[in-house]
């Protein structure tokens, strides 16, 4: 592969929840800010920056990942997943957004994206997690409003009412 | 913040990435996982002029145990090494250890070889790497070397890699028979950085303890069949050495009683393992 340099804007192609995206980038562009900004999709939020807060996770071919700690020129033509891709259309929740919403898992719903993906991913690979596996998947996130236990209850209640989370659709 | 502008090489080879760090001089580095590479940039704590990517090379991407250690490639991930089935058995520190190596969300791009490279003094597995007395294997395109875990990591962040060189393994000894192992750490919550973490290697009457978070680097320490206020004056002793100081987590003094403190505890359950 060629040097990208870091004066020009690269094309850069994404499975985007299951359609492709296509923007350009140069290499210092992060990840979230190419899906913000390029390609418009403002789901994902971007909080601390240097990939403490978790606001800004995503599924990158599956696993959840810091959006902030990768450049868009890594993702090209890798499958993203966002907050976008949950639910079928924007007014239909999946399981574990109704939850979040039964549980008052959520208040100003900053985090809220990033949460729901780091929980999508494991679920999948851990769909009957104990409540320390859950807290510890937990502890990768900032949430300054619920005190996570909203979010423990909603996670618990997936995982007990048989369905582990649904999964972006583009699976 | 945003990181400065930098070139971008994405290697398909060791080659092509030991080549990259021959034309981009001291001002080139190797990105695997960017867990922590990447956020550092991002407060523009360091600003390369060009990042060779090595995630992608395919004969990076391995874990095998051979040769009595476990070797593992610089493009493997840490939830890769975590959720491997053979861990407990073949690696039963790492098995303890792993746990605490970031989050969830951190080691599914954080490499072994990246934290075991970026030598943070606080990291569980620079610390895992020192006291099971493993090894760092490094190349460069004039040639390689192997380098053990204690003439590699000479400070806080600080390594004997020379610029152009590169981590392409880390071989972790197996356990030998008679061995136990215990960890411990105390942070401010799961997965953040240690304020202390403690490894210990237990076989017939010898304790080895290794120490990370106080030193500007895991620093291990051996003694024989210490028992009662024995041990309590050697880990004393060696809270001292370590010559902790004061920071924002926490004073010297408080690290100093964590060495005794989580020290003793984890050469007992080694003991008890």
């Amino acid at each position: 592969m060629p040097r990208l340099s870091r004066e020009a804007r690269h094309p850069v192609t994404i499975i985007l929840n299951g359609k492709r995206a296509s923007g350009y980038a140069e290499p210092r562009l992060l990840l979230v800010d190419f899906l913000r900004r390029e390609i418009g999709a403002t789901g994902s939020h971007v909080g601390c920056e240097h990939g403490v807060c978790g606001a800004c996770t995503v599924r990158v071919d599956g696993k959840a990942v810091r959006s902030c700690l990768m450049y868009a020129v890594q993702a090209d033509g890798r499958r993203v997943d966002t907050v976008e891709g949950l639910g079928d259309d924007s007014s239909d929740l999946t399981a574990l957004q109704s939850a979040f919403r039964r549980e008052h898992a959520l208040q100003c719903g900053y985090c809220t994206p990033g949460v729901l993906m780091s929980i999508s991913d494991f679920l999948e690979r851990n769909p009957k997690p104990t409540e320390t596996e859950i807290r510890e998947m937990l502890s990768g996130h900032i949430c300054r409003c619920t005190g996570y236990a909203g979010m423990v209850r909603a996670v618990l209640d997936v995982v007990s009412n048989g369905g582990a989370a649904e999964s972006p659709k583009s699976e | 913040m945003k990181p400065k502008g930098f070139d971008y090489l994405r290697a398909a080879s060791v080659e092509e990435a030991v080549d990259g760090l021959k034309e981009g001089g001291e001002e080139a580095r190797i990105v695997a996982g960017g867990q922590s590479l990447g956020a550092m940039m991002n407060m523009r704590l360091v600003e390369p002029e060009l990042l060779v990517d090595i995630a992608g090379i395919a004969d990076l991407d391995y874990l095998r145990a051979e040769n009595g250690a476990l070797e593992v490639g610089a493009a493997l991930t840490q939830a890769e090494l975590l959720e491997w089935s053979g861990l407990a058995e073949q690696a039963p520190l790492l098995h303890l250890a792993m746990p605490h190596v970031g989050h969830f969300q951190t080691r599914n791009r954080g490499t072994v070889c990246g934290s075991i490279a970026h030598a943070d003094p606080s990291s569980e597995l620079p610390l895992s790497l020192a006291v099971l007395g493993g090894e760092v294997k490094l190349r460069s395109a004039s040639g390689q070397r192997t380098l053990a875990a204690s003439e590699f990591q000479l400070g806080m962040l600080s390594t004997a890699r020379r610029p152009d060189e590169m981590v392409t393994a880390v071989r972790f000894p197996n356990p030998r028979p008679g061995q136990s192992f215990a960890f411990r750490e105390v942070a401010r919550r799961h997965g953040d950085f240690a304020i202390v973490a403690a490894a210990a290697v237990v076989s017939d009457g010898h304790v080895r303890l290794g120490i990370g978070g106080v030193a500007d680097r895991p620093t291990v320490r051996d003694w024989e069949a210490l028992e009662g206020s024995a041990l309590d004056d050697a880990l004393n002793e060696f809270a001292w050495d370590l010559g902790g100081h004061d920071d924002i987590h926490a004073t010297a003094r408080y690290r100093r009683e964590l060495v005794r403190r989580i020290g003793r505890r984890a050469i007992e359950e080694a003991r008890h393992a």
